[in-house]
């Protein structure tokens, strides 16, 4: 039980898929504009993470290793048609902000890039629980960025309003900073965030480091 | 052909699909560090867009035809892998100095969103293209492609001699470039194409 924690944490920390392995940088830019597109792009890749990941290894050792690319591709399309369709019918205005990020899920290398490298080699209790680190870490690295974008660029903090949230003014309505919501505005965000947990790694590993060698 | 002309620019500096649309980022992050290998991957996205574009709408309207809409995004990614795969066989036999040229690019661009997003923009009923225009919107979003990471390419090769915090080295400081660059193609949104192109 311990390793599956271990495999779940990974996700989250040690490998988490924007930060450390800088994957999936798309979605990232394009939906951390609000916390509820962050959330809605992140439960969504989370979700096809996880399916994909398990089904993709109850197969593994059916699917014939020279076909295994567009096996996955089918596997993982189905899913994210599956996530496109109901998320069209129950909250049809995100799905609208949204637009065509949810159907490019198919192409982000997170998911195809953990069924080549995990789901392909490990049993299904481990794969399920490394699509759900995976995704939950890109859902927390989406909500860190929404939650820096969404207040500076629009003013307000957690507008939803699918599920009838009417969010927070934060900054009065002619003092945000529109750059940020705008396309330059995440990868500037992106970049200082990527550089301040670079700093925060490093500095985290040198302690480690040192308690190692006492 | 007004239409077309102002997709082609529209797509190529308004709404360019790296730096506004967010499409075909990691391509643009990871092989932009030296200005030759920009400039093939440029011109392999630029040929697989084009393509693409053009065989995805009609296989659009034949899943239409059948009532299948549905299953657009899966057989868009199939036809796309497909056709790279196909690319890639006929470039090695009948034009081995392009294959040389493109040749390790393309296999990368079966993942690239820019090639599946142009299919999904080209089918959206608000745009509501024909044919012609779907094509040259593939191919204006790759010569778009191409512009953005070669002038990425272009700043990237000069900071390498930049002195920069340990922190700040490889990703954080490309990414904040490219919002550099990304600001500097706002510029062009506040263009008016119909008066500029005197139509």
């Amino acid at each position: 039980m311990k390793d599956r924690w271990r495999v779940f944490a990974n996700g989250i920390f040690g490998e988490n898929p924007i930060f450390r392995l800088v994957l999936g940088m798309c979605p990232t830019l394009a939906t951390s504009t609000a916390v509820a597109n962050a959330l809605g792009m992140g439960l969504a890749a989370t979700f096809v993470l996880v399916c994909s990941n398990v089904i993709i290894s109850l197969l593994r050792n059916i699917i014939p290793d020279e076909v295994r690319i567009p096996c996955y591709i089918v596997v993982v399309a189905t899913f994210v048609t599956i996530v496109d369709k109901v998320m069209a019918a129950s909250a049809p205005g995100l799905h609208q902000v949204l637009g065509i990020f949810i159907p490019l899920i198919v192409v982000n290398c997170i998911i195809l890039g953990r069924a080549e490298a995990f789901a392909s080699k490990n049993s299904v209790s481990r794969s399920f629980m490394d699509g759900l680190g995976m995704g939950l870490g890109f859902t927390l690295g989406l909500l860190l960025l929404s939650i820096i974008r969404e207040p500076l660029g629009e003013g307000t903090f957690l507008v939803a309003e699918d599920f009838g949230f009417e969010g927070l003014r934060v900054i009065a309505e002619d003092k945000q900073v529109l750059m940020f919501i705008l396309p330059p505005g995440a990868f500037i965000t992106l970049g200082l965030v990527l550089a301040g947990i670079n700093k925060l790694v490093a500095k985290l590993s040198t302690v480690w480091a040192q308690k190692g060698g006492e | 052909m007004t239409d077309l002309l102002l997709i082609f620019f529209g797509a190529i500096f308004i709404n360019n699909f790296v730096l506004a649309r967010f499409l075909g980022i990691c391509p643009f992050l990871g092989v932009s560090k030296k200005l030759e290998t920009a400039v093939g991957m440029g011109l392999a996205v630029t040929f697989v867009m084009t393509m693409a574009s053009a065989i995805t709408f009609g296989v659009n309207k034949l899943l239409l035809r059948f009532n299948l809409g549905y299953l657009d995004t899966i057989t868009f990614i199939l036809v796309i892998a497909v056709l790279v795969q196909f690319v890639e066989m006929i470039l090695r036999k009948y034009s081995p100095g392009l294959y040389q040229a493109l040749g390790i690019y393309l296999p990368l661009i079966t993942t690239n969103c820019a090639v599946l997003g142009v299919a999904l923009i080209n089918i959206d009923p608000s745009a509501g293209y024909n044919f012609i225009q779907a094509t040259v919107n593939g191919f204006a979003g790759g010569v778009g492609f191409t512009l953005a990471i070669i002038l990425f390419a272009g700043l990237r090769e000069r900071l390498e001699f930049a002195p920069l915090p340990k922190a700040m080295e490889g990703f954080p400081i490309a990414l904040i470039l490219a919002g550099l660059v990304s600001i500097a193609f706002l510029g062009f949104s506040g263009f008016r194409l119909q008066a500029l192109l005197g139509l």
